[in-house]
């Protein structure tokens, strides 16, 4: 039994069923799945999570559907990592990865995926489709794969190629389309009033497969043992997981698993290249303005981003910030925390390292702060993004003077001390 | 200038079911007020009090979104597609 009371539009709050229904039919807004919060917090408990699966069901009585056997990889609970060696370089006192490259395809995907697959098959649907920049498509091929639903994949030609083949593995229809992620969104789009029997997860059931993003306020709230930090830096590609992890936070406390009173600060992370959301809050402005994208991030290359300004009021709301970095600048992100953390996370991830770093320079996220950084898809997903910038070091014959002339004999003399484990 | 409009599930109600219309029109803008004659109700869920587009919807013509066009005000050809298509999807 979940807790759900329905849909409620975001903008004129109009009441509407749980149903397959992302929009509001007279001012287009988003739906927004509202909760009995009262039974909630006479339900759920520390130890009722605890003694759940370690996955992001242990947080059912928080989602939208919940299903005894829910369309399930394994997705969540991945690890949080504290990071001293990445916190020393930037400046920063207590500092913890969350290592979504964990996740059962490598990317928070699969937490909004599940939630969304197990909502469209309690609804009756047999297909299950999305637009992608890539960790969406892997992800819904995936669990449709494991549920036995058809799946329908678009994604941009231009997808990086390990993407497409974690996509078309899995034996859906992938389809390449020729344009940029917003021109398959659209396609998308106008596809769901054609197919209404398809589940299109991030259009026609989008308002439960984004609650699957408050998974990662949960799970990060619950490994800090039940506290909520100070500061968190979330990319920003359609706005939709910042804006969910925002409401996890709230709703945390809200429900009394958190002590209230303590605002996380949010902060939004942007490639240059596709920068609305860092543009619009650089302005002060109210407005997001599409942009064409230009980036090697391409799984934030999101040029129209439909929660762009909810983003951006969860942003101002918490005190946060939003900037954007290079391209150069991703990639010196991702070899940071592969560097020090020994975590190699895809360029989104690179985004969100060097927006980090950028801000830390700024002084905006404080070494006094409790930071949190989402590192949302695992680097072998955009491995051709580093594969002109590292590599051997040397190529040589299987001789030991070959191997002498080229490596550094005071090797060990040159690393830092062994990490304490205390 | 007739333009073919595509109307997305949560308007037909306003078209009798239909998903895409014929109407007249020079610009955008003058497409979609030809299109709220010919069926009331699209003027008051399309534009907002300034009668600018809603923050929520987005208009394509020709597949290419008319903010990146002229807005309103641009021009649209002979036998050309326009799409009307909720904002909130994706990601």
């Amino acid at each position: 039994m979940d807790f759900v009371s329905g849909l409620r539009c975001r903008e004129c709050g109009r009441a509407y069923p749980a149903e397959a229904l992302h929009v509001c039919d007279y001012c287009f807004g988003p739906l927004e799945v509202t909760y009995d919060y009262e039974r909630i917090a006479a339900t759920v408990t520390r130890e009722r999570i605890a003694a759940g699966p370690r996955t992001i069901w242990r947080y059912a009585d928080l989602l939208p559907v919940v299903d005894p056997h829910p369309v399930d990889l394994g997705a969540g609970f991945t690890p949080l990592v504290r990071a001293d060696r990445l916190a020393a370089e930037l400046g920063l006192g207590e500092l913890w990865i969350k290592d979504d490259t964990a996740n059962p395809t490598g990317s928070f995907k699969d937490r909004v995926v599940s939630v969304a697959l197990t909502k469209a098959r309690q609804l009756g649907f047999k297909v299950a489709a999305c637009a992608s920049t890539g960790n969406l498509a892997n992800s819904v091929a995936a669990h449709a794969a494991r549920a036995g639903m058809e799946s329908v994949v678009l994604i941009p030609s231009n997808l990086e190629k390990a993407k497409v083949t974690m996509t078309a593995v899995y034996g859906g229809r992938v389809i390449a389309v020729e344009g940029s992620y917003d021109d398959v969104n659209r396609l998308c789009a106008e596809l769901t009033s054609e197919h209404p029997s398809w589940a299109f997860v991030n259009v026609n059931v989008r308002t439960y497969y984004a609650e699957g993003s408050k998974t990662l306020a949960f799970e990060v709230a619950e490994q800090l043992g039940w506290q909520t930090p100070d500061h968190v830096v979330v990319p920003i590609a359609s706005g939709s997981q910042l804006t969910k992890v925002a409401k996890g936070f709230e709703e945390l406390a809200t429900v009394g698993l958190v002590e209230g009173g303590h605002t996380v600060r949010i902060s939004g992370a942007q490639a240059a290249g596709c920068s609305p959301v860092a543009t619009a809050f650089a302005d002060g402005s109210d407005v997001i303005r599409p942009v064409k994208p230009s980036t090697i991030a391409k799984s934030l290359a999101i040029g129209n981003p439909a929660d762009g300004w909810y983003a951006l009021e969860a942003i101002r709301k918490s005190g946060g910030s939003c900037a954007s970095v290079t391209d150069d600048e991703v990639l010196e992100g991702m070899k940071l925390l592969a560097r020090t953390e020994g975590i190699f996370a895809e360029t989104a991830g690179g985004v969100t390292i060097a927006t980090l770093a950028k801000l830390a320079a700024q002084g905006i996220v404080r070494s006094d702060e409790r930071v949190v950084a989402l590192v949302t898809g695992h680097g072998l997903k955009t491995v051709e993004a580093l594969t002109d910038t590292v590599g051997p070091l040397a190529t040589i014959p299987p001789t030991l003077d070959a191997f002498d002339a080229v490596v550094d004999l005071d090797i060990e003399h040159n690393t830092t001390a062994p990490r304490s484990t205390s | 200038m007739s333009v073919t409009v595509r109307i997305p599930t949560q308007l037909r109600t306003l078209t009798g079911g239909s998903g895409e219309v014929d109407v007249e029109g020079s610009t955008v803008g003058d497409v979609l007020k030809a299109l709220d004659a010919a069926h009331p109700g699209f003027g008051g869920r399309l534009f907002d009090d300034a009668g600018g587009l809603r923050r929520f919807v987005n208009v394509f013509l020709a597949d290419e979104d008319v903010r990146f066009l002229d807005g309103l005000g641009t021009a649209v050809q002979d036998g050309q597609t326009l799409s009307i298509v909720p904002a909130v999807a994706g990601g």
